[in-house]
């Protein structure tokens, strides 16, 4: 079963409640920042189902995160306005499509080869969009209009709303985050993780785990593709960038960072990455210099990430030495 | 197509997959013999490239830079697998993926630093600057010509190395069974230091030898790592045979993508990868995966 303690669970409220009395505190930059943020959050979120609940080290999972944006922006590139009602419901569409085929192809391999195929087949995309020249080419588009929630003359939420869409996002991520609990709890959570603890036995057991693995790898790349739609929406424009594999690569460092297969820690890993990210580019003119260093430090000292800092803290207090404690690793 | 169009683009193809295919080789032996995927392979090409454009500056002489450049790609591939590469033997794909990644940023930057935004080109040598004519209006340099060639020897030197010397024996030992060697009193840390670094000149040494026919710029070595990984993966990862095939079709597959569809040239080196995996999902000559 995928349960947390009473202390995380304490913790995650407080963090809820912080986030939701942030925005009058904030500012315009930094209320945008933290929207990033929640939205990089949910993309980790998704990505975490495959690395750290499956054992799908995906290396192309930006594809789905920039293939929704697009979508949007193709969507959007021809009209004054549309309604959220079809256009959310599309790109997902388009976005879950997507990671059938790519996931049919990839979920046939394992291990090495399926971290390059998914790196590849984001490749392909990325060459796709970025020698399009309809769609922008390198630059790529410009979203003018959000669709909007109207009905009628009745607009319940305004999204053009800097306030209102960080509620929005808020509100994504913390239902995000309880579907994917709720899923890891249902017979179909429990076999993927079986499967990441060992395929073989999962397979004894009967269950066709190369499905498994394919719906699970679905359902990562159309949330990561829920989570691009409301960064173009936020950001209003979708580059070939987006699905670059250094996004893929900071994506998966996100979820290190924060400590893949605990759900929460992703979107703690996104927050601080982000935050640091921000940060470097406020003090240093070299940032990806020091983000290089901080990617390594935390791979060398810090494999369990962030969600598992109290653990490791705990047995060194123990006084065991770290060889110990990762030998303890299952 | 004419006969030579079609002619100058096979030559093309071949020059091209043959450059991939020291690249390619490189990291399909460090990931055959160490058990280590090297996403920072790409960032040795490109400072091959650079570092024979800065002593160009100095030497006026391509030769000469090269002979000065790959000793120092070597040294720097060496010293990166003693600080870095040599604590993440034991540990999963997924940190050597992350950690290599941090590499990047670090050498991405780095060449910034040292070198600049700026796109750069080194002139091909004088002896080697002319054309073979091929019809009336129709001509082939010949340093692509040249390139084919030293590439073949290259290769044919990397089998005999492998194949027939008392290192390579070692090299292909530690590829089948590492405790057995290290068993039988070889130090495996130097043979995999010295896989590594063997790797890094050959990238380097690429990039040092493609410069004067593609410009010096950054992000080169991003490009080339990327299509390196589709050559290994068609390959069939840890081949040095497959890497070879796999070079030679994505050399063709880029080069006539470029002629016949222009606008999805780079697709199709990757619908190539798709098609070849859905056949064999192990790669042309890879070992089966469970």
């Amino acid at each position: 079963m995928f349960r947390t303690s009473l202390y995380t669970n304490l913790a995650l409220v407080a963090a809820i409640i912080v986030l939701a009395t942030l925005p009058p505190f904030l500012g315009i930059y930094y209320g945008n920042l933290v929207t990033r943020l929640m939205i990089l959050g949910i993309f980790a979120m998704s990505l975490d189902l495959l690395i750290g609940f499956t054992g799908l080290v995906s290396f192309g999972h930006a594809a789905f995160f920039g293939l929704s944006g697009y979508l949007l922006g193709i969507i959007m590139m021809d009209t004054e306005s549309a309604s959220l009602y079809w256009v959310l419901p599309a790109c997902l569409a388009g976005t879950a499509l997507a990671s059938v085929v790519i996931g049919w192809f990839s979920v046939r391999t394992t291990g090495i080869y399926f971290i390059m195929i998914t790196l590849a087949f984001a490749q392909m995309l990325f060459f796709f969009f970025n020698e399009n020249v309809a769609l922008g080419g390198s630059d790529g588009l410009f979203i003018f209009n959000k669709p909007t929630l109207a009905i009628g003359s009745w607009n319940p939420l305004d999204l053009e709303d800097h306030h209102t869409f960080y509620y929005v996002t808020l509100v994504s991520m913390v239902l995000s985050y309880l579907g994917l609990r709720q899923l890891l709890n249902a017979p179909f959570g429990q076999v993927i993780q079986g499967i990441r603890a060992n395929e073989n036995r999962t397979r004894a057991l009967g269950f066709a785990t190369q499905r498994y693995k394919l719906v699970s790898f679905v359902i990562a790349g159309t949330l990561a593709g829920f989570a691009g739609f409301l960064e173009a929406m936020h950001t209003s424009i979708i580059s070939p960038a987006h699905l670059g594999w250094h996004e893929s690569g900071t994506a998966m460092m996100t979820v290190i960072l924060g400590g893949m297969g605990t759900l929460h820690g992703p979107v703690f890993g996104a927050f601080a990455l982000g935050y640091l990210h921000d940060w470097l580019q406020d003090v240093t003119k070299y940032p990806t210099l020091y983000m290089g260093i901080f990617v390594i430090a935390v791979v060398l000292f810090l494999p369990r990430g962030i969600a598992g800092l109290p653990a490791d803290i705990g047995r060194l207090l123990r006084r065991k030495s770290p060889a110990e404690t990762e030998e303890e690793e299952p | 197509m004419s006969l030579a169009t079609f002619l100058i683009q096979l030559l093309n193809s071949v020059q091209y997959g043959f450059l991939l295919f020291l690249v390619a080789s490189g990291l399909t032996l460090i990931f055959g013999i160490m058990g280590i995927i090297n996403l920072a392979h790409g960032a040795f090409y490109m400072f091959g490239a650079y570092v024979v454009w800065w002593l160009f500056g100095y030497t006026e002489s391509l030769t000469v830079s090269i002979l000065l450049g790959v000793p120092l790609i070597m040294v720097l591939g060496f010293a990166i697998e003693r600080l870095a590469i040599a604590r993440l033997y034991q540990r999963d794909h997924l940190y050597q993926v992350l950690l290599t990644y941090g590499l990047i940023l670090i050498l991405n930057e780095c060449q910034k630093i040292f070198w600049g935004s700026d796109f750069y080109s080194v002139p091909v040598p004088e002896l080697l600057a002319g054309s073979i004519p091929l019809t009336e209006n129709q001509v082939y340099p010949v340093y692509r010509v040249f390139i084919s060639i030293v590439c073949m020897l290259l290769a044919a030197g990397m089998y005999l190395l492998i194949q027939k010397t008392r290192l390579g024996m070692t090299i292909r030992a530690g590829a089948s069974n590492r405790e057995m060697v290290q068993a039988l009193g070889i130090n495996i840390n130097w043979v995999f230091a010295i896989v590594f670094s063997l790797g890094a000149a050959l990238a380097g040494f690429a990039g040092m030898i493609g410069a004067p026919i593609s410009s010096v710029y950054p992000g080169m070595g991003d490009q080339i790592l990327i299509i390196s990984f589709v050559v290994v993966v068609i390959g069939g990862i840890g081949s040095i045979k497959g890497a070879f095939i796999g070079a030679m079709l994505i050399g063709l597959a880029d080069t006539f993508g470029k002629v016949l569809v222009p606008d999805f040239a780079s697709m199709a080196v990757y619908a190539t990868m798709a098609v070849i995996l859905l056949w064999r999902p192990q790669g042309l000559f890879g070992q089966p995966v469970h």
